[in-house]
C-alpha cells in the first residue's frame, strides 16, 4: 500500500516539476507547481509527518502560489513564452550536463550507499513516538528544544515584510529604465526582445 | 517502512531537485525562476522528512517547518523585486537585469 501510494504521488510531483520547467505559459506553470506540492503533501503524509502535510497544503498551495499567481496576473506576464529560441548559445545544454552530473552524483551515493548513507545514532535526541500524536510531538519540541530558532523566525519575517514594502513603495520620481541607450552602451543586441504592448 | 522505500523517496528527492536547479538555469521568467526554488526546497523538505524517518527522529519534521518559513520570506521579497522590476519595465526578463551592473 505504502509503496502503491509512493509511486502514484511520484508521478505526479516529477509530472508537476517537469510541467513547471517546460511550460510556455507562467500560469500553466504555477499550477504544475500545485500538482507537485500536493504530490509532496501526499508523500508526507505516507512518511508519517501528518501536520507537515496539512502546513504544506495550507502554506504552499494556498498562500504562497495563489501569491504567485496574484503578482503574475497583477503583471499581466500570463502571456505566452517563446522557448524555441535560445538567447544565450548552449545555456540548455550547459544546464542539462550540469543537472545530470549532479543527478548522477547523488543517485550513485544513494544507490552504492544503501542504508550506510544515514550516519549518526538512531532515535536520540527526540525519537518518533508511536503513542504521542504528531502534531504534540512537534509542538513540545518546537516550543522546548528549538525555541530560539523560533524567536529568529518572527525576526525574520518582520524582516521580510518590512523589506517588501519598502521595495514595492512607488518612488516619486519614477521613470522607465532608459532601454535603447542601455542596450546599446553595451555595443551587442539586446538578449531579449521587448514584448509589444498588447501581446497579450 | 523498508528501507528500499527510504532511498526511493531520496532518489524522487534529488531528481526533482535537479529538476529545479535546471529551471532555475534556463527559464528566463523571474516569476517562473521562483517557482523553480520553491521545486527545489520542496525537493530538499522531502527528503529532510524521509531522513528523519530513517533515523527515527522528529528534528527532521521540525528544520522542514523553518525551511518552509524561510520559503515564505523569500518568495515574499523575490516578488517585491518583481513588481518593483515591472514597474520600470514591462516584461523584462533575467537577462534585462544586466542593465543593472556599474
Amino acid at each position: 500500500m505504502e509503496t502503491a501510494v509512493f509511486i502514484v504521488s511520484a508521478l505526479i510531483v516529477l509530472a508537476g516539476g517537469l510541467g513547471v520547467v517546460t511550460s510556455r505559459n507562467p500560469v500553466h506553470a504555477a499550477l504544475s507547481l500545485i500538482a507537485t506540492l500536493f504530490g509532496i503533501a501526499v508523500l508526507f503524509l505516507n512518511l508519517g509527518a501528518q501536520l507537515l502535510a496539512v502546513v504544506q497544503v495550507i502554506v504552499y498551495t494556498g498562500a504562497i502560489v495563489v501569491l504567485i499567481l496574484f503578482v503574475m496576473m497583477l503583471l499581466g506576464v500570463d502571456r505566452e513564452e517563446d522557448l524555441d529560441t535560445e538567447p544565450l548559445v548552449g545555456q540548455r545544454l550547459l544546464a542539462g550536463l550540469i543537472g545530470l552530473l549532479f543527478l548522477g552524483a547523488i543517485l550513485a551515493i544513494v544507490i552504492v550507499g544503501k542504508d550506510a548513507i544515514v550516519t549518526g545514532s538512531h532515535s536520540v535526541t527526540n525519537a518518533i513516538s508511536p503513542t504521542v500524536s504528531n502534531i504534540s510531538q512537534i509542538g513540545t519540541a518546537l516550543f522546548t528544544t528549538y525555541v530560539f530558532p523560533l524567536e529568529v523566525t518572527a525576526g525574520l519575517l518582520t524582516i521580510a515584510v518590512v523589506g517588501a514594502v519598502v521595495l514595492s513603495r512607488r518612488p516619486r520620481d519614477l521613470e522607465p529604465i532608459p532601454e535603447q541607450e542601455s542596450m546599446t552602451d553595451m555595443g551587442d543586441e539586446p538578449l531579449t526582445a521587448i514584448p509589444e504592448e498588447g501581446a497579450h | 517502512m523498508g528501507s528500499n522505500l527510504s532511498l526511493a523517496y531520496l532518489m524522487l528527492s534529488a531528481i526533482l531537485f535537479v529538476i529545479g536547479g535546471v529551471g532555475v538555469l534556463i527559464r528566463r521568467n523571474p516569476l517562473v525562476m521562483i517557482m523553480c526554488v520553491e521545486l527545489m526546497l520542496n525537493a530538499v523538505n522531502l527528503s529532510f522528512v524521509t531522513f528523519g524517518k530513517m533515523l527515527d527522529d522528529i528534528s527532521g519534521q521540525i528544520i522542514v517547518f523553518f525551511v518552509m518559513v524561510v520559503a515564505a520570506a523569500e518568495v515574499v521579497v523575490g516578488l517585491a523585486l518583481i513588481v518593483a522590476m515591472a514597474r520600470r519595465r514591462p516584461g523584462a526578463t533575467a537577462d534585462d537585469l544586466r542593465t543593472l551592473r556599474g
